[in-house]
């Protein structure tokens, strides 16, 4: 009896011991040959999936985009993945995806760093994205200027009052590093200095969001498709001394001092199915899917 | 005969090769972790890092100052273990002294439950339900706070806490419990200066498990500390928004280009972390160890 139970235990052991074996060799084997089936159509040798990969901003475009190519080519694959601008051009210049996300430029650092690596990247606008100045709907404010949201954002200004609200302590928000509307607002707002160091700082947009709503003293600042009846979006002077409200018209037109532009990144001019895909968003259908996602065309 | 011994070797092996592994995935891991923390030194100065009360890793020059963030880690921990370890001793002696059999065998598992919610829930229930609360309880400027974050990890405590001095209290042999109701003494006497000065041991080493997991904890924190980088006072500090280490690789691990001093700087945040984890749990293990000893001699 007792030998039995032992040889019984024995075998399934080593059945668990194969089992798991023979599974892990098929999995790299079978990845391995999809993977070049689906990568390269017979004869053209064009890849027949690509990854897209970047700025959380772009993010909701790119998936819309995809959905809509691939519902029209069956055949080919496009993969969309988030995780912030810089992200996504790091993965480009290390050769892991083939269009690259970013809702900010490339900066010179990157450019130099993708030029030793043999990568030439290549930036296609696809659309404009505005940044609006978020406030709690119950905060009198309704307005600033860049020298008051510089001085609120830097440390400089500290209480509502100072602006022209109640006497309330501010509190900042802002995104982390690795957004690439971090970078944006540092550029446009804080000309290159630094945040106050006691500003929250927030893993996503929804976070931004869901802080100003409940939080009368709060400001913080998301992509414009963000906005909702829960905040209050602030009309704003960029040194023009006209205060622009954050409405599509204002943002089309230019006048609004935070609107920007949100690129795809290639690596060299887009060929084969990047190309593909990029004209596609390019085209006039493409372009209308920006629209309703909340961002503004790139062609008007 | 021989080949049941055959058969007995590989089986054998086969397992040995499995602990091996193990252990070799950790030392694995150490050395890619240390390799790369070291590696900020040699482009920035170790003490600055130690000493420097700035993190600003993406301006230019950079500053990465490890302290706002080991305090904030700090902070964070002590208000999670200030309100975890009385409920948790409470909860412990309740089931194993005062609740029935029944009882216990309905708390215990409820409290296990407690362990298994994804800390995204925890985080995401902080945000929305715990942070407005707090805000309008103490009219603050913000309710993300250290508070916050140390009530959310206190409750992530609970089941280690809770279930290791469970343990503890109820090895505490019979006969010292009997021996201290035979003398005339209430309950409360036995509970109070009999059963938890013999666990007592086994409860440190429960706190000391439950810091380890309140200072690893990463998803809850980034959500509902605020992430403000700099270094908190005491005690007023718990009442402002904070930083901690584990928020601080996970924020920034994204956007920054590999090899570079921000990558590297992160890393050495990493390795920080895992020696203070290291540490903790080689104490919690040490009193453990200590307390089974003296109880051997106990009975």
């Amino acid at each position: 009896m007792f030998k039995r139970t032992k040889l019984y235990k024995t075998f399934i052991l080593i059945t668990v011991f194969l089992v798991v074996g023979f599974t892990f060799a098929g999995i790299g084997c079978v990845d391995k040959s999809t993977e070049d089936a689906s990568n390269v159509s017979e004869g053209t040798g064009v890849k027949q999936s690509i990854i897209v990969k970047g700025s959380d901003t772009v993010l909701p475009l790119s998936q819309a985009e995809a959905e809509d190519f691939m519902l029209k080519n069956a055949d080919k694959s496009i993969t969309v993945i988030g995780g912030g601008s810089g992200v996504g051009i790091a993965a480009l210049i290390d050769g892991e995806v083939e269009i690259a996300m970013a809702s900010r430029s490339m900066k010179d650092s990157e450019i130099e760093e993708a030029k030793q690596k043999g990568i030439n990247p290549v930036e296609t606008t696809i659309g404009w994205d505005g940044i609006a100045v978020v406030v709690n709907p119950e905060n009198p404010v309704s307005q600033l200027t860049f020298t008051q949201l510089k001085a609120i954002y830097d440390g400089n200004i500290s209480n509502w009052k100072d602006v022209g609200g109640e006497d309330r302590k501010i509190t900042v928000i802002s995104r982390d590093s690795s957004s690439g509307t971090y970078e944006y607002f540092k550029e446009e707002v804080l000309l290159k200095s630094e945040y106050r160091q006691d500003a929250l700082v927030q893993p996503a947009t929804g976070a931004i969001v869901q802080e100003v709503a409940q939080n009368k003293g709060a400001i913080g600042y998301i992509g414009y498709a963000y906005v909702d009846n829960s905040v209050k979006a602030l009309a704003l002077d960029g040194g023009e001394g006209i205060f622009v409200p954050a409405t599509q018209e204002k943002i089309l037109s230019g006048e609004y001092p935070l609107a920007r532009q949100l690129f795809y990144y290639t690596n060299g001019e887009p060929h084969g199915l990047v190309k593909e895909f990029v004209d596609y968003v390019m085209s006039a259908e493409g372009q209308s899917i920006v629209s309703e996602v909340g961002y503004f065309p790139a062609i008007q | 005969m021989t080949t049941g011994h055959y058969r007995e070797k590989v089986i054998e092996s086969l397992l040995y090769l499995s602990g091996v592994t193990a252990v070799i995935i950790l030392f694995l891991i150490c050395i890619f972790l240390f390799k790369d923390g070291l590696a900020l030194f040699q482009k920035y100065p170790l003490v600055e890092f130690l000493t420097g009360t700035k993190w600003y890793p993406t301006s230019e020059p950079h500053q990465f100052g490890l302290l706002p963030l080991l305090f904030g880690s700090m902070i964070v921990t002590f208000g999670a273990i200030v309100l975890s370890v009385p409920l948790g001793i409470v909860v412990a002696i309740y089931i194993s002294e005062l609740a029935g059999a029944k009882e216990a065998e309905v708390l215990k598992p409820l409290i296990e439950i407690l362990a298994g919610i994804p800390s995204v829930v925890y985080g995401f229930f902080g945000l929305v339900v715990l942070v407005p609360l707090l805000q309008n309880t103490f009219d603050l400027p913000t309710g993300q706070n250290a508070l916050a974050g140390s009530i959310m990890l206190g409750i992530m405590a609970l089941p280690t806490i809770i279930s290791i001095s469970e343990d503890a209290i109820s090895s505490v042999p019979r006969a010292i419990k009997e021996g201290s109701l035979a003398l005339g003494s209430t309950e409360w006497q036995t509970i109070n200066k009999v059963i938890i000065p013999a666990a007592l041991s086994g409860i440190s080493a429960a706190v000391m498990l439950g810091i380890g997991r309140a200072i690893g904890e990463t998803m809850t924190v980034l959500m509902v500390t605020g992430n403000t980088a700099v270094i908190p006072g005491f005690p007023e500090g718990l009442f402002a928004p904070v930083r901690t280490m584990t928020a601080t690789v996970a924020l920034e691990m994204g956007e920054v280009p590999q090899g570079s001093e921000h990558f590297y700087a992160l890393f050495a945040i990493g390795s920080v972390l895992f020696i203070t984890t290291f540490i903790t749990n080689i104490i919690a293990e040490y009193i453990k160890r200590k307390y089974r000893f003296n109880l051997g001699s106990g009975q």
